[in-house]
């Protein structure tokens, strides 16, 4: 059972690298428009210019 | 627009040379949108960056500081078919969105918590069953511990705050037995995993707060989106102005950059923006919107003037004034006070059944110690036992019962154009049983409109409403309305105080008083009977046709107030109008009770009379003149044509033509207070339950998680079911096409 010594605490570094993204990109306005950003991915933008 | 609108006061400068501007678009319905207006407006010279968010139909855009004048950007999009207004986020939008974050921030720690003590919590139970060590036992428990311990101190602190509030306020809430449940169970918890034993509950707190939580999202999400609209649909109706320079220049500027004192000009054929003074000038004004009056009343110099009305013959120059003694502005917010100071506080239902639950929860657990420790057990399991019905009670299903309930119905009202704008609005509004409608711009429609359209020629009628298009006169709006074709003709000359008149293949058509087409005679005989009308004649060669235009009643109103009348709701009208013009709207409505010309005062009068035999009042209204009213009111809706003050008073707004939104906000709510109901008696019957299995010692940590998610899984599928509520109404009381009428820019927002 020592295996748990340093599973769990990668098991929960994982979990806190997921709360940590999804904080960021919360702080970073990624849920301010959540119905044009599933829009603007089908824009030809490059091919245009 | 041909005139170039003063935007100044709505640019942000910012430090390093960029300006920037906030827009409300109009118009977008489709992806294309975001690119047509980004690409479009970045091809203009100066723009540094233009993003729309399509969620919020909000456009910001930045350019070099001095490269270009607001009022380009305004024109470019209205040149891409777009009506772009002028949007000032307002304090309330900014501290709601504040608080949706906050709450989503804290749901996430919850949420990752609770995913990470809940592993640990199924290893522990089947290792219980089987052969864990005690060493791996303790390790995992103070795993949850070191997880659950700074989870709670940052996601609880919702319902901390808000259960402080409420003790220091000495009142109780759903937040204090809720907050007193979550401590007691940490605390015991801790204590539990420092003596080595079997059982802690660190996965039951931090489910328990996940749940809240996204009950306590939602409800927020929903309230936001709809501060969102009414925010664009406030921003959409900011009205313009020609204020007057120092230079004797008149400017076009927002009615949002005037100032009291300033001069401004008023046009014929204008709705005046401002309250202000006449300084000099003279015309007639329609104060309908304002008063409910519907006979015209001249404005001399020395006059006061109110938002709203509608300028007819003459132009005026105002002075724009804070609200004056004596004036109606100052009686109607005078009433204002002591009507909403008068007003009971109204206590919602969770309130309520939080006020009686947590002292009978309290007393159970202490009731419990208490058999235990005369039962002989040991005062360490006695607690233990007390604070597992603390748990099993925490009121997990009974705090989302209500609001999720509420979120559902305010998504089912939001789509049948209705907009709450108080929380508790939902729950008065169920329990209504008399409703009292004002008559001009709630039952009729705002703008006037021709009333004998049928008897009119069709070409006739249709050339005549074609000629209207050119005319500023108010009257011939109503007439241009009923226009197919909407091109103006060519040439067409404008006599002051007469018509317009042109001339198309050589024969003269001409539109306006009966004596400028020569149909004097016909205007008598077309009038006969009918007050209230105006009269507008049309003579195309020798052709006279006479039209009368007058204000109509809404399209569904008849329906809509018959339907209401089966529901048994009792319906009346309560009009600032001349009783002579009352009359035939509420024989129309087939409405017996109904009464003319009251003054703000009379009506305030009359809704107290109804609340003191016992009725639940719902006030409709949009007039200036019924602000008091609205705020006497139990509850009470206002169309958003209304005046500012009013809506403001209002608990719900109504969009588009029609009066059947009434009728669905009041079966909408009815059967969200019916799910509510539903929801605390499932809330109840699970409680009875849960407590004696506590009571008895029956309830492990898996039992309690198990219980905890069934009944708030339960209580949430049940809300659901208020989303069907408008589909019923719906089809037995709105015409075909009804849904097709929603403001086009609402949809998405």
């Amino acid at each position: 059972m020592e295996v748990l010594i340093y599973l769990v605490p990668v098991a929960l570094l994982l979990g806190l690298t997921g709360l940590a993204a999804f904080l960021w990109s919360l702080k970073d306005g990624q849920y301010d428009d959540v119905e044009g950003a599933a829009l603007r991915v089908l824009k030809d933008d490059d091919i245009r210019s | 627009m041909s005139e170039n609108l003063d935007l100044s006061i709505f640019v942000k400068h910012q430090g390093d040379g960029t300006a920037h501007l906030d827009l409300a678009i109009e118009g977008i319905d489709c992806a294309a949108c975001i690119d047509e207006i980004e690409g479009g407006l970045c091809r203009l010279a100066g723009i540094v960056d233009a993003r729309l968010n399509y969620t919020t139909h909000r456009l910001s855009v930045q350019w070099q500081d001095g490269a270009l004048v607001p009022s380009t950007i305004v024109r470019e999009l209205e040149r891409l078919g777009y009506r772009a207004h002028p949007y000032q986020s307002r304090l309330v939008e900014e501290e709601e969105t504040r608080r949706s974050q906050w709450l989503l921030r804290c749901l996430a720690v919850a949420g990752f918590a609770s995913m990470n003590i809940m592993l640990l919590a199924v290893s522990v139970w089947s290792g219980n069953v089987t052969d864990i060590t005690p060493e791996t036992r303790d390790f995992f428990h103070w795993l949850s511990a070191f997880i659950a311990l700074p989870a709670v101190a940052y996601a609880g602190q919702p319902f901390f705050r808000s259960a402080i509030g409420a003790l220091k306020a000495k009142r109780t809430n759903m937040d204090v037995p809720i907050s007193i449940g979550i401590m007691l169970a940490l605390i015991m918890s801790v204590v539990e995993t420092i003596n080595h034993s079997e059982h802690t509950y660190f996965d039951s707190v931090v489910m328990l707060l996940f749940f809240l939580l996204c009950g306590r999202y939602l409800d927020q999400a929903m309230r936001r989106r709809t501060r969102a609209v009414a925010g664009n649909l406030a921003a959409l109706k900011a009205e313009v102005a020609h204020r007057i320079d120092a230079s004797g220049e008149a400017v076009l500027v927002p009615t949002a950059a005037l100032n009291p004192g300033d001069r401004v000009l008023v046009r014929p054929g204008e709705r005046i923006a401002v309250d202000g003074i006449v300084i000099s000038g003279s015309s007639e004004l329609d104060e309908s919107l304002v008063t409910g009056e519907t006979v015209r009343r001249s404005a001399l110099a020395g006059d006061a003037v109110y938002a709203g009305s509608m300028n007819y013959e003459g132009t005026l120059t105002l002075q724009v004034t804070a609200a004056g003694k004596g004036t109606l502005l100052d009686e109607v917010e005078r009433l204002l006070e002591t009507a909403s100071a008068a007003k009971s506080r109204y206590v919602q239902l969770a309130d309520k059944v939080a006020r009686a639950y947590a002292p009978v929860v309290h007393l159970t657990a202490a009731i419990t110690a208490v058999v235990w420790v005369a039962m002989g057990s040991s005062v360490h399991d006695a607690i233990i036992t007390a604070v597992a019905v603390l748990i099993i009670t925490c009121p997990c299903a009974l705090a989302l019962a209500v609001p999720v309930v509420q979120v559902v119905a305010s998504g089912a009202l939001f789509r049948s154009n209705v907009f709450l704008n108080s929380g508790d609005a939902l729950e008065r509004l169920a329990s209504v049983d008399t409703i009292v409608f004002d008559k001009t711009g709630t039952l009729t429609l705002p703008e006037m409109r021709v009333a004998n359209a049928k008897a009119v020629r069709s070409d006739l009628l249709e050339a005549a409403a074609r000629l209207a298009l050119s005319s500023h006169h108010p009257l011939a709006a109503a007439v241009a309305q009923e226009a197919k074709e909407r091109r103006p003709y060519e040439e067409v000359a404008e006599e002051v105080g007469q018509g317009v008149r042109t001339l198309v293949h050589g024969v003269e058509m001409r539109l306006g008083s009966p004596s400028f087409c020569g149909a004097i005679d016909l205007a008598a005989e077309s009038v006969g009977q009918e007050a209230d009308v105006s009269v507008i004649a049309f003579a195309r060669g020798h052709e006279r046709a006479i039209l009368l235009v007058r204000q109509a009643l809404r399209p569904d109103a008849a329906a809509t107030i018959k339907a209401l009348l089966d529901l048994g709701v009792d319906c009346r009208i309560l009009s600032g109008d001349r009783p002579e013009a009352v009359a035939p709207i509420a024989a129309a409505l087939n409405l017996r009770e109904w009464r003319g010309g009251a003054k703000p005062a009379e009506k305030i009068a009359a809704i107290e009379s109804l609340k003191a035999e016992g009725r639940k009042v719902l006030m409709v209204g949009d007039g200036l003149n019924d602000a008091p009213a609205l705020a006497a009111a139990d509850v009470s809706i206002s169309p958003i044509t209304a005046a500012d003050i009013t809506q403001a008073q209002a608990d719900a707004v109504f969009l588009g033509d029609k009066l059947s939104p009434v009728l669905d906000a009041l079966a909408i709510s009815r059967r969200a207070r019916a799910l509510m109901r539903q929801n605390l008696m499932i809330a109840l019957v699970y409680n009875l339950i849960a407590v004696p299995l506590a009571f008895l010692g029956y309830v492990t940590p898996l039992v309690a998680a198990l219980a905890m998610s069934g009944s708030s899984s339960l209580v949430t599928l049940n809300a659901l079911r208020a989303r069907r509520a408008k589909a019923k109404t719906a089809s037995e009381t709105s015409l075909p096409g009804a849904e097709t009428r929603a403001v086009p820019t609402l949809q998405g927002a």
